[in-house]
């Protein structure tokens, strides 16, 4: 059936865009910083969990034990030493400093690891699926789906049911007036930007699972999560699941009609959203 | 002194090359209430933003129990025992009601203010609770903003122009509630461009102009002309009694 074989690989795409997604919205969210580095994170995740899965034989997921705190010390280094002396500076100067991290990344990745493509191997759930209906539904897709379901519902739940949730989103309103309360801005920030790193790991490791992947793909990953956060909108983490769906839903259909067209119906829908409803499907309300 | 809560010693304050206050000394005792008046840009807000840590003075002193705290940044000093409430009221948009009042608990001092104190001071904020803090009145926000900060349990509350903008009745309502406030022993800082209202709470007032103190004495002592001529720098003969 081939409605069903679209939508089972929508939920991939557009759970992997959402995970690709959600941190940018996040470290925009709180910072008003776009962070032009964020998909050659993506792909550091994918790297650091190829070699914790050389250096001990384990299954990459498990490696997320060790490649989620490593990577939210580095988000948190990153923004303590690094972005925080930009922050509310014009807006230029955060683009220009994470511009220059991106070629640096890329430029380091390719001098450790070659321009190689790397996979890593995920054993049997890669490929095995179950019937529904006559079609072969795969195990990964769904698991994919589901996981960025529950990241997007744990950040929500963490910035509006928690304490340290209403602490950053105050940071996020007024990170003078935060002060005054005995909160130091700058830690928020850091916290705010490893939580961001957390999410990017997981989609690190999902990609790196499903596809090849090489030092090169950042940009290419940005481009996904800021076309996702454009469609979503900026209004609550639900909308990165939303921009992702309906991202992901449109390469999926495209791919189905013609699979050199996947990528350009995509960006034919990012555009038509964009000028249809240019604050995204769940803007931002109030302010 | 030893009842001496905060001083002030020669503090120079700059924007930039823009110098804000000049050679500045004032001081606070435990409990006290003072009055800092003045027209604009007199330097009144300059001062509360020292105080509470949001500037460093360039020189000069500020002391709060005979302990350093001049540019030891905001969130240090509301640690020890100081807490603005900021021109404009500030509240955190994105935030209800109670999650406005529950930052001023992220300070984590001990103290008698608490949710129940707060909502007990402000009853109508208390049916608001869940409510985001831009769909209040003026007034209302006002009370969370003093909630707030109360929260933070200070020994020294710095209010800077907690009238502006509101209704008379409004302004009278919070200046009883200051009452209740201080009857814990809470000393006060006022900044008001409105001399009347000060002037009726405060024991001890300060006038600044660009500045500098151009007078200081408790309200009861100076006559509304002083004050009159101190505030807008009028130079009569009545200034050789000050």
């Amino acid at each position: 059936m081939a409605i069903l074989e679209v939508i089972v690989q929508a939920m991939m795409l557009g759970g992997l865009y959402a995970l690709f997604a959600a941190g940018l919205a996040l470290v925009f969210g709180i910072m008003r910083i776009v962070n032009l580095a964020h998909g050659d994170f993506i792909v550091i995740a994918g790297f650091l969990a190829l070699i914790v899965t050389w250096a001990i034989p384990v299954h990459p997921f498990v490696s997320l034990l060790i490649v989620i705190p490593v990577m939210a010390a580095i988000g948190y280094v990153l923004q303590r030493g690094l972005l925080n002396r930009i922050v509310g500076a014009d807006p230029m100067a955060p683009l220009l400093v994470t511009f220059g991290l991106s070629i640096l990344i890329q430029n380091a990745l390719l001098q450790a690891f070659s321009g190689d493509t790397r996979k890593l191997q995920a054993g049997a759930i890669e490929t095995s699926s179950m019937s529904i209906g006559g079609t072969a539904v795969g195990h990964y897709p769904i698991l994919v789906f589901v996981v960025a379901v529950g990241v997007i519902w744990g950040l929500q739940t963490l910035f509006y049911k928690t304490r340290l949730g209403y602490v950053l989103r105050a940071t996020s309103d007024d990170a003078q007036t935060v002060r005054l309360m005995g909160v130091d801005h700058r830690h928020i920030y850091a916290i705010a930007s490893a939580l961001a790193f957390a999410v990017i790991a997981v989609a690190g490791v999902l990609m790196a699972v499903r596809t090849n992947f090489d030092p090169t793909l950042g940009p290419a990953r940005l481009l996904t999560a800021f076309e996702v956060v454009i469609i979503g909108g900026l209004g609550s983490f639900w909308g990165a699941l939303i921009g992702g769906m309906v991202l992901g839903l449109a390469q999926a259909i495209g791919a189905r009609i013609d699979p050199g067209i996947q990528m350009l119906v995509g960006h034919v829908v990012f555009l038509l959203v964009l000028l249809v409803r240019p604050n995204g499907l769940m803007p931002k309300v109030g302010h | 002194m030893s009842n001496t809560l905060l001083s002030l010693d020669g503090v120079d304050t700059f924007y930039g090359e823009f110098q804000a206050l000049f050679d500045l000394s004032i001081e606070v005792g435990v409990g006290e209430c003072v009055a800092l008046v003045g027209s604009n840009g007199a330097g009144k807000s300059t001062l509360l933003k020292v105080i509470s840590g949001l500037m460093s003075p360039r020189s000069g002193t500020v002391s709060l129990r005979g302990e350093n705290i001049g540019g030891v940044g905001a969130e240090t000093v509301v640690k020890k025992g100081v807490t603005l409430v900021p021109e404009g009221r500030r509240l955190f948009p994105s935030l209800t009601v109670e999650e406005n009042l529950l930052m001023g608990a992220q300070a984590k001092r001990g103290g008698p203010w608490s949710l129940e104190r707060i909502y007990q001071l402000f009853p109508n904020i208390a049916e608001r609770r869940r409510n985001l803090g831009g769909a209040l009145s003026g007034g209302q926000q006002q009370m969370v903003a003093i909630g707030r900060a109360l929260m933070t349990n200070p020994d020294l509350l710095l209010c800077d122009e907690i009238s502006l903008g509101l209704a008379p009745v409004v302004v009278r309502e919070l200046y009883e509630r200051m009452a209740t406030i201080r009857a814990q022993g809470m000393a006060v800082v006022i900044v008001e461009q409105d001399i009347g209202q000060a002037s009726k709470v405060a024991t001890k007032l300060y006038c600044l102009r660009s500045g500098r103190v151009v007078l200081e004495g408790s309200p009861s002592s100076l006559s509304r002309q002083q004050i009159t001529e101190a505030y807008f720098g009028l130079e009569t003969t009545a200034h050789g009694h000050s």
